[in-house]
């Protein structure tokens, strides 16, 4: 209701909705993985990471977040250890 | 030098075929021996469209499967000679035709057609695949509304996918009128959006209807705005540098002309 009154005021044609819209929902679409794909950018994380520190595996998350409109690779990886470099 | 060019858009309903049937009699109106490949299996139109129901023997899976040659189950267009097609089937599956064999057939018909235009399914499935692997160029046709370009934009990922990088949009069915009052998107919007070559904007035009009920595809007709946009297209194909055309705007003056047959078009 009210977003409806927001529209008659604002006076936005549709178009330029559709076209806000696409674009929107465009990068989302486009930036969608599958979950294989996801896989293999997690196992390749874990082993360059593994070189410098130990990190837990089974609590670890990472998944490509919309953060307004941009796409982001968030990566919550938790580190148990850091191994020693001479 | 011969062409392969595959007509696509993910969204069904939004004129593949009816452009399929535009490019191939505009091409074959220029001199150009084209033939046309209807691949969406189990559902087949691009006949109707040309007028060529009556004349079908064999199909693309006879062909395939060998039980025919090419030359055999090719239907000449009954006003251009150098304009054939090949129908698909009514009734098998889908799975009957793989990228490889169609392939094969493209290489076997550039050795004889200028282009051959193979009209895809809708949908990204096993038909698409097909229908995209013999393919130099992709012509991907879309509409102004959100779902034909969201679907548009996945096909164009998919065409990248299979490294097909030769992609042209179509905009089809346009409301002039609708673009004007800012209700539609236009041209430059959805060229924002998809960031793909345009090669024609087509006007929704009654005469597309009309004429694909008689099965006379509307690229020949100079009084169809639809009719003189397809023609602009087959010159862009052919490389020719064509100014977008203005839509004309029919407002109530222009009827009343039309009425009382003053004005020609």
């Amino acid at each position: 209701m009210l977003d409806s009154i927001k529209r008659m005021f604002s006076g936005e044609k549709s178009g330029k909705v559709a076209k806000r819209r696409l674009q929107m929902v465009l990068i989302q679409d486009r930036a969608s993985v599958s979950p294989e794909v996801m896989g293999m950018i997690r196992d390749d994380i874990i082993q360059v990471l593994s070189k410098y520190m130990i990190i837990d595996k089974t609590d670890m998350e990472i998944s490509l977040e919309n953060v307004d409109d941009s796409v982001a690779l968030v990566a919550n990886i938790p580190v148990q250890n850091m191994r020693h470099h001479r | 030098m011969s062409e392969v060019i595959v007509v696509t858009s993910g969204k069904g309903g939004v004129g593949k075929s009816t452009t399929t049937a535009n490019l191939g009699v505009g091409l074959a109106m220029r001199g150009k021996k084209v033939v046309l490949i209807d691949t969406d299996t189990g559902l087949r139109n691009l006949d109707l469209l040309l007028g060529l129901e009556n004349r079908i023997m064999y199909d693309l899976i006879d062909v395939v499967d060998g039980r025919v040659e090419i030359k055999k189950a090719l239907v000449r267009h009954k006003k251009y000679e150098n304009l054939q097609l090949l129908p698909t089937s009514q009734v098998k599956d889908k799975s009957a035709v793989n990228p490889a064999d169609l392939m094969a057939l493209c290489d076997e018909l550039r050795k004889e057609y200028d282009f051959v235009i193979i009209d895809c399914p809708a949908g990204i499935e096993q038909g698409f695949q097909t229908a995209i692997a013999g393919a130099d160029t992709a012509i991907v046709v879309t509409m102004p509304e959100v779902s034909a370009v969201r679907d548009a934009d996945k096909i164009i990922g998919e065409l990248g996918r299979s490294e097909k990088d030769n992609i042209k949009l179509i905009i089809n069915r346009i409301r002039p009128a609708m673009v004007d009052s800012g209700e539609m998107m236009d041209m430059d919007d959805i060229n924002d959006i998809l960031a793909i070559k345009c090669i024609g904007q087509v006007p929704d035009d009654i005469k597309v209807v009309t004429s694909a009920n008689r099965g006379e595809p509307v690229v020949g007709d100079g009084d169809s705005q639809a009719g003189k946009a397809y023609e602009n297209i087959v010159g862009r194909l052919l490389g020719e540098d064509i100014p977008f055309m203005e839509f004309e705007k029919e407002g109530f003056f222009k009827k009343l002309m039309k009425a009382f047959k003053l004005s020609k078009d």
